[in-house]
């Protein structure tokens, strides 16, 4: 494969990313919580797949829709609402407790071995051979992320939705007086998040088709660490923060030697370091804003 | 407050309290106002006006008493299910949703009551025009000059076409020229819209000017309350401003 499939492939894992950091995004827009039991939703989500695989594959992915959203929702009234008004660095503590809590529920569940979901294999064919070695399932990559991205944002820039939602985001408690439902914003947030987390489900299973217990944990601690290179309190740099950190990871992945693949994660996060060092604020944020981190 | 005033559309702070760490700031408060009524709550600095809307709009919590709205007790309703019963408010310092824009913010106020999307933009481009805001409709809130951001922070609370609108400070940073243009918004509410006002301003010739009945608030209580003229000369109201900035309109 030549650089440009690196490339290409470093761009679809980052939309991937972009996904994942969105909803992270999303939820702290709107709460100024973290949402680190997304992964676990995602997770939810490929496992639902591997349970539901003798299913004709849209019926599967319609479910699997429907378990993600209703596992959103739960989360959002079992953990988000009793810690509403909590600090960001409360929650963090919280859902990474609660991760870690639901991947050993996996672990019970579903056992120590990867699960196989041979679901849509057929986009792992190549499109264009050769040197590029284009595969359909990074097509699809790139094209589900920036449809779904562009939706976002025409759902939060030209929508009476959407702008409810800015409102709550930049102020939640003038959004109150003003007259904001805030538990409709806040569900539909989460209603949003858990169909994000199918999107990865079904894309993650189709690249990488064995679900194993590390699954959920593995991807929401690359893509918070995305959201935080971006900027936080700033949906589209925290979700460009997310992409760019995938961007990086897959392409480490393919230009080191393969006895120093081992190191790839270990090089993002010092990427990741070094750009906080010099713009603490996030690589995109405006020059001299604050840092909102937890 | 007479149960014969709770059968008409009635804003009532009843005996209210309001306590931060045992400070009482607001001290067994009672006052109301009807609908199509404008009524001045003025007072020295830290005499408890803001507080006092505050605890009316859900903003703060009270520690004594309670407050109604036609006669239903909405001391432990959310801001948001008061916004819905028909009360809005303005604030001090604007407290605008500073990355929207102008007409975004005023829109918003009309969709969180309930206004569809079309009724929004239409009341919206009305009161834009109406507060002289149509050439700055699309400005981000946070380029707005502080006198702009209170306009569109009126306009704000209007557009919901609320039964009771709570104005803290709309005059404050307004140029002399465009306190008439606030004015008429205000007489339009009450007029047009039948909204019942309350209204603290430290441009207390403003206050006077617009209000049917003043209340004067000093150490978080009630000193007087009555009408502007017999509230003007009153010497209590007077000896609680003496050495106040805000003397202007007393006792002229």
């Amino acid at each position: 494969m030549t650089f440009v499939g690196y490339l290409v492939d470093a761009v679809s894992l980052g939309a991937l990313y972009a996904l994942i950091a969105v909803s992270v995004g999303l939820v702290f827009g709107v709460l100024r919580q973290i949402n680190l039991a997304q992964g676990e939703v995602m997770a939810f989500g490929a496992y639902s797949l591997w349970i539901m695989r003798a299913l004709p594959s849209w019926l599967a992915i319609l479910l699997c829709f429907g378990i993600c959203v209703a596992g959103s929702l739960v989360l959002q009234v079992l953990v988000f609402r009793p810690l509403r008004g909590a600090s960001a660095l409360t929650t963090l503590i919280v859902t990474f407790g609660v991760s870690y809590g639901l991947e050993a529920l996996w672990l019970v569940v579903f056992g120590p071995e990867g699960k196989p979901v041979s679901m849509l294999i057929k986009l792992n064919d190549t499109v264009v051979g050769g040197a590029i070695a284009l595969r359909w399932i990074t097509i699809v990559d790139i094209g589900t992320a920036a449809v779904l991205l562009i939706g976002l944002y025409v759902l939060l820039f030209r929508s009476s939705l959407g702008l409810r939602m800015r409102a709550v985001a930049e102020d939640f408690s003038i959004a109150r007086i003003v007259g904001v439902r805030i538990d409709r914003v806040v569900t539909v947030a989460f209603v949003l998040c858990g169909a994000s987390a199918a999107v990865v489900a079904v894309l993650e299973t189709v690249q990488t088709p064995l679900v194993t217990t590390t699954l959920g944990l593995s991807l929401i601690v690359v893509a918070l660490v995305g959201v935080v290179l971006g900027g936080l309190d700033h949906l589209a740099r925290a979700t460009a923060g997310g992409f760019i950190v995938g961007f990086v990871n897959s392409l480490l992945g393919s230009i080191l030697p393969e006895q120093q693949l081992v190191f790839v994660t270990s090089l993002t996060f010092l990427f990741v370091v070094v750009v906080l060092v010099v713009r603490p604020a996030g690589l995109l944020a405006p020059r001299g804003a604050g840092a909102e981190r937890v | 407050m007479s149960s014969e005033s709770e059968t008409v559309q009635v804003l009532a702070c009843h005996a209210v309290t309001v306590a931060y760490a045992g400070l009482r700031a607001v001290s067994s408060v009672s006052f109301a106002v009807r609908r199509g009524e404008v009524v001045g709550l003025i007072g020295p600095n830290g005499a408890g006006k803001t507080t006092l809307v505050n605890a009316m709009s859900g903003f703060a919590q009270i520690s004594e008493g309670s407050i109604t709205l036609n006669g239903a007790e909405v001391s432990h309703l959310a801001p948001e299910h008061r916004a819905h019963r028909g009360l809005a408010r303005t604030f001090q310092h604007g407290r605008l949703f500073k990355d929207l824009s102008a007409r975004e913010n005023i829109e918003l106020g009309a969709l969180a009551v309930g206004c569809s999307g079309r009724e929004a933009r239409r009341r919206a481009a009305a009161l834009l025009e109406e507060t002289g805001l149509l050439s700055l409709a699309g400005v981000p809130a946070n380029e707005l000059s502080h006198g702009d951001q209170q306009r569109v922070s009126v306009a704000r609370a209007v557009v919901a076409g609320p039964a009771f609108l709570l104005l803290d400070e709309p005059a404050a940073g307004l140029p002399a020229e465009s306190l008439a243009e606030l004015g008429t918004v205000i007489e339009q509410a009450r007029s047009g819209r039948d909204a019942g006002v309350v209204v603290i301003d430290h441009n207390v010739e403003f206050v006077m000017g617009l209000s049917d009945r003043v209340v004067v608030l000093d150490h978080g209580q009630v000193l007087v309350e009555g009408a502007p003229d017999y509230v003007r000369h009153h010497e209590e109201v007077l000896a609680a401003y003496f050495g106040s900035v805000a003397t202007e309109g007393l006792s002229r």
